[in-house]
């Protein structure tokens, strides 16, 4: 295990995947009880544009990213309110033609290479210094904001209509909790790749939903799962040689698993 | 701060509404006026408006014709939300696996008073257990409201709705799929808000034997108001006649 923390590689990811874990867990929870849980998945494939108009204009992707995402994320906002769409079907057509524009975009800049599938799969253990600054910085951003609307959050998520009548600005806080959404599925993305982001918003939220019997109880278990999973993760990436991202999502899924069977355990006994 | 029940002064005035959902028309200039201290029942058919007028009133619908004023403000410039609490139709139809305590739930209620009161924690602890205690579920402030019935979910809301101690209480048919005791022991409850803590009520309500015990002012809406007055008057009204005849709920009640 000594081996394991001595590597500032390791410890790079440690950083890096702790913070963006917790603030997918956090948010995955509001997502999920606002039955929003499919935008997660939506906005990667916008990123993905992002990411490959990044390699297109050589600029930074995960910047390029950033803002591609956040102004999708504000899309589907709208597409969703004006044009009165059914459930997902804005989240559909953002995310189908942001992985349209994206593959037409990377074979335009022949950028079908590494630093593309690192952006596809993740490559957590490969993370640079200035993206886990940069990683920290929103992440913990993002923290803090969904920490001090917290109770604004939850009475929305419960009953739109009585907090709207307390004088909650519940569409500002609509656009606010959407535009996190946004940048934690790019910080994701670094961590357990495009394809899988969505993953740790849902799961480890979802895992943390079925024991929870008040909500500050599903936002802790959420965070702890998110958090497990991503250590461990890590651990087995390290020592067996596992695909960082992939075991990441499978331990969240397998720690989902537990708490479902203990849940109905609970219920039968 | 409770208010006088003899202070019959205008908190809400409506003034010529009129509202539509796309082309069918729902409210057609509907004015009536809540004064402090009114136990007021806004009763008519399926379909007659009547939660669209009380969500006009709050300012979540905007009507196409006329205005409302809250305590002297129109609802567009209207601040001080602490001063009103609301129990939505939908209250006692919430998602059961929803992970919220009762205490949570009853805590939302505060939320708009901190904006104008610095509440410490332990002020806020006071209210929300004399909250509890007021509607008698103390007991069950750590369990999950999903968990508990619609009677104790009925309580619940109006724990969080009066534990800011608003001037004003609207309930949208807040009985909806409870049982005749557990509804009488709510309306009795209600009674004791307007009564003993001067809270003024609106309640949206399908059963007109509850105006026949509780309220003292029944406004009838049918698209157009049909009636609005005292309990007294309209008990003598076309509009009662009518209603009865169009096989309203009526349940017995003791005088």
């Amino acid at each position: 295990m000594e081996a394991f923390f001595s590597y500032g590689f390791v410890q790079r990811a440690l950083l890096a995947g702790i913070f963006v874990a917790i603030a997918c867990a956090l948010l995955g929870v509001f997502l999920i009880l606002r039955r929003d849980a499919m935008i997660g998945h939506g906005l990667a494939h916008v990123a993905f544009a992002g990411v490959a108009l990044g390699l297109f204009l050589n600029v930074i992707p995960l910047v390029a990213a950033l803002i591609v995402a956040v102004l999708a994320a504000l899309g589907i906002m709208k597409l969703k309110e004006k044009a009165g769409l059914y459930g997902d079907t804005a989240i559909a057509i953002f995310s189908s033609v942001g992985f349209a524009s994206g593959l037409l975009l990377v074979t335009f800049a022949h950028s079908f290479n590494v630093d593309l599938f690192g952006y596809l799969f993740g490559e957590i253990l490969a993370i640079e210094t200035t993206e886990v600054l940069l990683s920290i910085g929103l992440a913990g951003v993002v923290v803090l904001i969904v920490i001090l609307n917290y109770h604004k959050f939850m009475y929305m998520t419960f009953d739109r209509d009585s907090a709207k009548v307390s004088g909650i600005r519940v569409d500002r806080l609509d656009v606010l909790l959407t535009i996190l959404t946004a940048i934690t599925v790019v910080l994701g993305m670094k961590i357990v790749g495009l394809l899988l982001v969505a993953a740790l918003m849902v799961i480890p939220a979802a895992a943390g939903l079925q024991l929870a019997s008040s909500f500050k109880q599903a936002i802790l278990l959420s965070s702890f799962v998110a958090l497990i999973s991503v250590f461990f993760g890590l651990l087995m990436a390290f020592y067996f040689d596992f695909p960082a991202s992939g075991t990441i999502v499978i331990l969240s899924f397998l720690i989902f698993g537990l708490f479902f069977a203990f849940k109905r355990e609970k219920r039968l006994f | 701060m409770a208010l006088s029940a003899n202070d019959s002064k205008t908190l809400i005035a409506v003034k010529d509404i009129s509202f539509s959902y796309g082309y069918a028309k729902v409210l057609k200039n509907v004015s009536l006026d809540v004064k402090s201290g009114d136990f007021l029942a806004v009763i008519g058919p399926n379909g007659s408006g009547k939660t669209t007028l009380i969500k006009i009133i709050l300012g979540l619908l905007k009507p196409y014709e006329g205005e409302v004023w809250i305590m002297g403000r129109r609802v567009e410039e209207f601040l001080e939300w602490q001063k009103l609490g609301y129990i939505p139709q939908k209250a006692t139809h919430i998602d059961s696996f929803f992970p919220v305590s009762v205490y949570e739930v009853v805590a939302m209620g505060l939320l708009s008073k901190k904006k104008f009161t610095r509440l410490t924690k332990k002020e806020e602890e006071l209210s929300i257990q004399n909250a509890l205690e007021q509607v008698g579920i103390e007991d069950f402030k750590n369990r999950r409201i999903g968990s508990l019935s619609g009677g104790q979910q009925q309580r619940v809301f109006i724990a969080r709705a009066i534990v800011k101690q608003p001037h004003i209480l609207f309930l949208d048919e807040p009985t909806t799929g409870v049982d005749a005791e557990t509804q009488e022991h709510f309306y009795d409850m209600l009674d004791a808000l307007n009564k003993k803590e001067g809270i003024t009520i609106v309640l949206i309500t399908h059963e007109i034997g509850i105006v026949n015990r509780h309220v003292n002012k029944v406004a009838c809406l049918n698209q157009r108001l049909i009636y609005h007055g005292t309990h007294a008057e309209f008990c003598h009204s076309k509009a009662f006649k009518e209603m009865i005849a169009g096989g309203h709920h009526l349940i017995s009640h003791r005088h």
